[in-house]
């Protein structure tokens, strides 16, 4: 073939052929990721002694587990008669025995089966709000779960969930009586002022006078003797349940044109950002009740519960905004021009799309929230990592344990924590709609 | 100038009726200090079509951002379809309902699909059934000549089709008073024409319109009046034969030829 010459005309065309061995397969990708040069060279020298210097380490004493012994002496024991003098294992023995007590705390032994209810009838009402293949109608029962929740895990009359869900009724009520008569200004006030009048005021009297009539009630406990992993989900699932439209609401506050709702939100969320968590709690714990009238016996883990729904509200808040501050302005006027009012156009058009953006920066705050329930152990509550863990070291049979409790209580923490990470990444992959 | 202008129209069988539909009186505007828009006066009739144009910063995007309320004004009165522009936000929503408006952007709403770009302000603010709204998208969608991108979101589309859905979805709401803020100027030449074609028909069936654009040929061809702003003001309104082959203030003159003259 002559391509000297300018005029060139194919006459027959070439077949495919295999690539050079170095350019396919495990060679390939060995060359390019691994040995690319000489400084990936030493690090994946350097990275794989890490690894296998901790899998060396860990392997033996995982391998050396021991399942079923009474007490830390008879798992030692084992260990010995299996592998010989001075062996070490892992002594799972000790979740097996105390696995209620992680689970539970001290909650009554009969009444277990009203968290593991509670739990079931959770990821009922939770499915329906991550996965929206589901019927839709389901969310009404996502709707009412906190009062069902309530009510399976604390007992009581069932009076009392219950005026405190019609809060929210008389909340929808007030503002559909009021928009018409006085416009949507009045009407978001009425919706948030009537229900918190009816709480503080006629819930609990209401409630009363309904059980007198019709009591249905089941065994009250206590918070005290709620611990373990039904204090962590409890605090964790209700502060991320709540923190969402609570951050939604400051983070609109902060943008809003209002000039007390602004400062207000403003002054809010700096205030919560600016303390600890801990001193919060401190304050839920102990300061309140200086201020509450004597005799009022609020919940410790209602107001636990309080603290840290304020302070993951305040970093969502933030973090909406970052969402809010992405989008064009254009979107805004596009949904002013065709008519929509302000909520409105929140809901249909601007809302989608901060969440949407701000997906990442939520979960991480929801997922620092779970981790941070750990911390009510500093207010007495018995939190799974060091409250019930240290009751079990305390006791004759464990003194002594060290490792297993910790990891066993990490691996739960993180399955939940990897579980929301992977959710994001889902959801994020499903809402992706603008194709860039 | 545009070629997109290829087919005989004629301007004057467009019919304008006697009756207000934009009355501005007297009208003024600051951005801060700045003094945007001067003692504007300005009387729009139904079936009219305006072309206004002018340099950047004359402040033509701000006067029709004013009448629908995007921008609000400080000085002056503006009545659309008889109801006054105040801080009264039932009066803003009323005439926002009332008044189609295209953006130079398109400004669709990227996490919907075409359809529901279309039916979400009938649904919502004009609460119609969704049934219905949706038949009503697809006759826009339709006459804009691209149905078959109704299942589609805003990202798949080109900016000429955006652009025609934009305008779609303004007329889902069957507004008396369409507004263009230079609709074209963000497009690549070759979808010019597909988005002016759209807002010639509208012209010819009657519709009231007032455009902010630089394209010369589609103000030759439809508009009845060419208003031209200047630092604010109205310097020069005129049929568009006189004001292109007559126009009378230097400032005009100039203009023209800058745009004219390549």
């Amino acid at each position: 073939m002559n391509t000297s010459n300018s005029t060139f005309v194919r006459t027959e065309m070439l077949p495919q052929k295999a690539p050079p061995i170095t350019e396919a397969g495990a060679v390939k990708w060995m060359r390019e990721n691994l040995f690319s040069s000489p400084l990936n060279v030493l690090l994946t020298v350097l990275g794989v002694g890490a690894v296998a210097y901790l899998v060396l380490h860990i392997a033996p004493w995982l391998s050396r587990s021991v399942w079923n012994a009474a007490s830390l002496t008879e798992c030692r024991q084992i260990i010995e008669a299996r592998y010989g003098e001075g062996a070490t294992g892992a002594c799972w023995a000790v979740i097996r025995e105390r696995w209620p007590q992680y689970l539970f705390g001290f909650y009554p032994q009969h009444l277990y089966w009203r968290p593991v209810l509670a739990f079931v009838l959770l990821c009922v009402a939770v499915a329906p709000v991550l996965f929206d293949k589901l019927p839709r109608k389901m969310l009404w029962f996502s709707l009412i779960y906190p009062a069902v929740g309530f009510w399976l895990l604390w007992g009581g009359s069932v009076w009392v969930p219950v005026a405190a869900l019609a809060g929210f009724a008389i909340g929808y009520v007030a503002a559909q009586v009021v928009k018409p008569l006085a416009g949507t200004i009045l009407a978001t006030i009425a919706a948030v002022v009537t229900p918190v009048l009816w709480w503080l005021f006629l819930a609990g009297p209401a409630a009363d006078a309904v059980h007198s009539v019709l009591p249905i009630a089941l065994e009250s406990v206590r918070s005290r003797e709620f611990g373990g992993f039904i204090l962590a989900f409890t605090i964790g699932f209700t502060g991320i349940a709540f923190s969402l439209p609570l951050g939604v609401m400051l983070a609109l506050g902060r943008q809003s044109d209002m000039f007390i709702v602004n400062k207000l939100s403003v002054g809010f969320i700096e205030f919560i950002r600016g303390v600890p968590l801990i001193t919060l709690l401190f304050t839920a714990s102990l300061l309140l009740n200086y201020f509450l009238p004597p005799g009022t016996d609020f919940d410790i883990i209602l107001r636990v519960i309080i603290m840290v729904v304020l302070f993951a509200a305040a970093y969502i808040a933030e973090v909406i905004r970052g969402g809010l501050a992405a989008l064009p302005r254009g979107q805004y006027e596009a949904a002013d021009a065709l008519g929509l009012d302000y909520w409105k156009a929140q809901r249909l058009i601007i809302m989608p799309q901060a969440l949407k953006i701000s997906i990442p920066g939520i979960v991480s705050t929801f997922i620092g929230l779970f981790k941070d329930t750990t911390l009510v152990v500093f207010v007495g509550l018995l939190d799974p990592l060091k409250g019930i863990t240290d009751a079990v070291r305390a006791s004759t049979d464990w003194k002594g344990i060290y490792w297993e409790p910790y990891i066993f209580v990490g691996t739960i923490f993180f399955i939940f924590c990897f579980g929301m990470s992977r959710y994001s990444m889902y959801l994020e992959s499903k809402l992706k709609t603008d194709h860039r | 100038m545009s070629e997109a202008i290829a087919r005989h129209i004629d301007p004057s069988q467009m019919k304008v009726s006697d009756e207000v539909a934009i009355q501005i009186t007297q009208m003024n505007k600051w951005y801060g200090t700045f003094h945007v828009l001067r003692d504007i006066n300005m009387t729009v009739n139904r079936g009219e079509r305006i072309v206004i144009c002018g340099p950047s910063g004359s402040g033509k995007s701000t006067l029709i951002r004013c009448i629908n309320r995007l921008e609000e004004h400080q000085q002056g009165q503006i009545i659309v379809d008889g109801t006054e522009l105040t801080s009264d936000l039932k009066n803003i929503d009323k005439v926002r309902s009332e008044v189609g408006m295209v953006f130079q952007h398109f400004n669709l709403f990227p996490h919907l699909t075409i359809l529901e770009n279309l039916t979400l302000a009938p649904i919502w603010v004009r609460k119609t059934p969704k049934k219905e709204a949706e038949e009503v998208a697809m006759h826009y969608l339709r006459k804009v000549k691209i149905p078959e991108q109704a299942g589609k979101y805003p990202g798949q589309l080109s900016g000429g089709q955006q652009q025609r859905v934009a305008i779609a979805r303004s007329l889902c709401m069957k507004p008396r008073i369409m507004l263009f803020d230079e609709p074209t100027s963000a497009l690549d030449p070759e979808m010019i024409k597909e988005v002016l074609d759209t807002m010639i028909e509208l012209a010819e069936e009657g519709m009231t319109m007032l455009c902010v654009t630089h394209e010369m040929g589609f103000a030759q061809a439809v508009a009845n009046r060419v208003i031209f702003m200047d630092q604010g003001q109205i310097v020069e309104q005129n049929a568009p034969k006189e004001f292109f082959n007559n126009p009378q203030s230097d400032r005009t003159k100039l203009f023209l030829s800058q745009i004219l003259g390549h």
